[in-house]
């Protein structure tokens, strides 16, 4: 009896202990999306961090600016520096959550590209949607734009997109000639979305949506397409493991950046800035695209980047010349109306 | 007189003990059993009727606009709405503009009115940023500068109608409906028109499924009714395979079978049967195939049992009297295994009507079905008001499928063994 109540005091009394504990002084807590991409950040840059004598830990998340909202708006936030979408980054720093950056210890928001500086968010890394298509399917002659991508005469069969009007349309644009600097400026107009869903009309019959980055690869292999919009690094991915010999059109691909942030009223904000700047080095940033093909986002980190590297990348300056950044303003304010059109079209 | 009365009494007396003793033996008896039935009912109320009930709740409670703008909504609570509003809402939007710019809450504001209107988001966080700006003239006039917006009267309708406590815009937009500036109820555009077709196409999968199932199921029941027991037994247990494997599995493996390079094409192919590949996936037929397939088990089972009950004397007798094997069979027989045809169909139909997963891995884009959008809106869009709504739709068409079975059939005729 005796010994049970020592037991019962003890385990009170590690749990006080723990509680304690994790209510004072935590390490700095590092949250980025997992799998493999977080095992390529492990290796490029926590690690190296640590290894300057920093502590740190890290947790992974799905996104999603509503769990921000509750870690910072419920007061028991213990998370400090997260990587998020660009969608996040805008509402979440109109709503307050995230701290405001000091570029100035960042290195000057000039040394960025202009797509990667936020007042709440330093860019991560740059991806893009491509066009893939199967080189061991089709050998000579290769689609070589969007709007090849169309040309069902030439290479016929079906052909896969992202389910949901975000990306389409703007492909939908350019196969359609529209330039990707008057992209966004044509889809704010009524007869721009009209002329979108037209030229989408065309294909209609030949599509297959996808909703899951995993999609299009399988697709591709299964024959099931001929030509898919994909992330890059989904297809380059494929390549390296699956020994595929998908191709990747780079012409008018559609880039978006992935961001940190700094939570709210963090604790820790003096490490989370040294974190970010020890990310941000440029230095560090070249050791990312070697493990996982994603573009940093300092300018001067390109040239230290493997060659053999470079060409996967969406920040590569060949690829980025074309490219269109995905206008995130644009989407927060359009596309509950357009996720309706589109899904009333798609389902006629 | 009196002797009378307390003679009677004198004999009353016990009865009414004994009848209060048993009754109270009763109660205990019936609490007994209420308390037997208590962690269910509380496990029930509390998982499943008041979560549901909450989601559901979501399409017709709106109080969110009202919370964070709170002096504009009350202001045009006594707008008319055939004019614009008076001066004193202008200088309400401004105030709660500030308010809840300070307190980070505009934006839950600006998502809920963006549901209404796209373009007000970029309204309230515009205004919001110029508030700071020395205010030149009325608050009408110094709105108006910051975006004419502010001087149609349909933005001042969306703010209204969003105003709660109760909304009818979630239902409304579930089937393809709003309300214009006039408060007066019209169709959407007929570009953004999705969810009766939705809706229609659902009862329509269901009801193709259900009848395939049937068709197929009928012979299958009848067989096994009329094996003996053990070779019975062992064709009910390969009826009940399919259950051994999750869901999600047996879907994909349709996937497999029916893909452009997938089995059922090469054997085809190598048969000449055809010259390409058939396109059998990401369609109709997929759904149908795969829906059959899941949902069969619900039919042959009710069907098998009520089968089982009927005793072949009463064909016998049919044929006896000179009845044809065919008209037996239609005459006696089948009206006998309505019972189990009605339970079967309701089965199947209503649980085809919830379908999801299946349609969203085999079907097309135009093969969706309503599941697939209130998935759409509760988890892509986290819109849960539009979610709810076309819940409620989905449990209404159940709930009226229902009765109208009842209503024809008789839901106590329904027999499942």
């Amino acid at each position: 009896m005796k010994q049970r109540l020592a037991m019962k005091v003890g385990v009170l009394a590690a749990l006080a202990v723990a509680f304690s504990a994790s209510a004072a002084a935590r390490d700095l807590t590092v949250v980025s999306w997992g799998g493999a991409y977080q095992d390529a950040q492990r290796e490029a840059y926590f690690k190296p961090f640590m290894a300057t004598g920093a502590k740190m830990a890290e947790e992974n998340w799905d996104g999603g600016v509503g769990t921000l909202r509750t870690k910072v708006k419920g007061g028991n936030n213990n998370w400090d520096v997260v990587q998020v979408e660009s969608e996040e980054l805008l509402l979440g720093c109109e709503e307050g959550l995230y701290e405001k950056l000091d570029w100035g210890k960042l290195g000057g928001k000039d040394k960025y590209l202009p797509d990667a500086v936020n007042d709440c968010g330093v860019g991560a890394i740059v991806y893009s949607f491509i066009l893939a298509y199967d080189g061991d399917k089709i050998k000579a002659d290769a689609p070589k734009s969007w709007a090849d991508f169309w040309n069902v005469q030439k290479w016929p069969g079906k052909r896969a997109l992202r389910k949901g009007p975000k990306t389409t349309l703007e492909i939908a644009l350019m196969a359609d000639g529209v330039a990707p600097k008057d992209v966004y400026k044509t889809l704010g107009t009524d007869a721009g979305v009209e002329r979108a869903f037209k030229k989408l009309d065309q294909i209609k019959a030949n599509m297959v949506w996808w909703e899951k980055g995993a999609q299009p690869p399988q697709l591709l292999a299964s024959g099931e397409v001929v030509m898919t919009d994909a992330y890059n690094g989904r297809i380059a991915a494929a390549n390296d493991k699956d020994k595929k010999n998908f191709k990747i059109v780079w012409t008018n691909n559609l880039y978006t950046v992935d961001s940190w942030v700094i939570m709210k009223g963090t604790p820790n904000k003096a490490d989370a800035e040294k974190f970010l700047v020890f990310v941000n080095d440029p230095k560090n940033q070249k050791n990312l695209p070697p493990r996982i093909p994603y573009g940093v986002t300092r300018k001067d980190a390109t040239a230290l980047i493997d060659k053999s590297v470079l060409p996967n990348l969406a920040t590569a300056p060949e690829n980025i010349k074309t490219a269109l950044y995905i206008n995130d303003k644009f989407w927060l304010e359009n596309l509950d109306k357009l996720n309706q059109r589109f899904n009333a079209w798609v389902a006629k | 007189m009196t002797v009378a009365t307390q003679a009677s009494v004198g004999i009353a007396v016990p009865d009414v003990a004994l009848r209060r003793a048993l009754r109270r033996s009763q109660r205990s008896e019936q609490l007994r059993a209420a308390a037997l039935v208590l962690p269910l009912f509380l496990f029930l109320l509390a998982v499943f009727i008041v979560p549901i009930g909450a989601m559901l709740g979501r399409a017709l409670f709106d109080s969110e606009v009202a919370q964070i703008l709170p002096r504009v909504t009350a202001a045009l609570a006594r707008w008319d709405g055939r004019e614009l509003p008076p001066d004193a809402a202008y200088a309400a939007v401004i105030e709660d503009i500030r308010a809840a710019r300070e307190a980070g809450t505009l934006a839950n504001a600006a998502t809920r009115l963006n549901y209404d209107v796209a373009g007000f988001r970029s309204l309230l966080f515009a205004t919001g940023r110029h508030l700071g700006d020395e205010m030149a003239g009325s608050p009408r006039e110094f709105l108006g500068a910051i975006d004419p917006r502010w001087n149609e009267r349909e933005t001042w309708a969306v703010i209204r109608r969003a105003a709660g406590p109760v909304t009818d815009f979630y239902l409304l937009a579930a089937l393809d409906l709003r309300r214009d500036a006039n408060d007066a109820i019209t169709g959407a555009p007929p570009e953004e028109r999705v969810f009766r077709n939705v809706l229609g196409r659902t009862l329509w999968i269901s009801g193709v499924v259900t009848l395939t199932c049937l068709v197929l199921g009928y012979p299958v029941a009848y067989f096994i009714a009329r094996q003996p027991p053990t070779r019975a037994g062992v064709l009910l247990f390969l009826v009940l395979l399919p259950f051994w494997t999750s869901l999600l599995v047996r879907t994909v493996a349709w996937v497999v079978l029916l893909q452009r390079e997938g089995i059922l094409n090469n054997l085809l192919l190598s048969f000449g049967l055809v010259n390409e590949p058939v396109r059998m996936i990401f369609n109709r037929f997929a759904v149908y195939v795969a829906m059959v397939h899941v949902l069969l088990p619900f039919m042959v089972l009710p069907l098998y049992a009520v089968m089982k009950g009927i005793s072949p004397s009463y064909l016998r007798a049919a044929s006896s009297l000179g009845a044809a094997p065919l008209t037996a069979f239609r005459r006696v027989y089948v009206p006998q295994t309505l019972p189990g045809v009605g339970a079967g169909c309701l089965m199947v139909f209503i649980q085809a009507l919830g379908y999801y997963i299946t349609p969203a891995l085999v079907g097309g884009a135009d093969d969706q079905m309503i599941s697939y959008f209130i998935a759409f809106y509760a988890s892509k869009t986290v819109n849960w008001g539009m979610a709810a709504a076309l819940s409620i739709m989905l449990l209404a068409a159940t709930l009226a499928l229902y009765a109208v079975y009842d209503r024809l059939v008789g839901i106590d005729k329904m027999r499942l063994g």
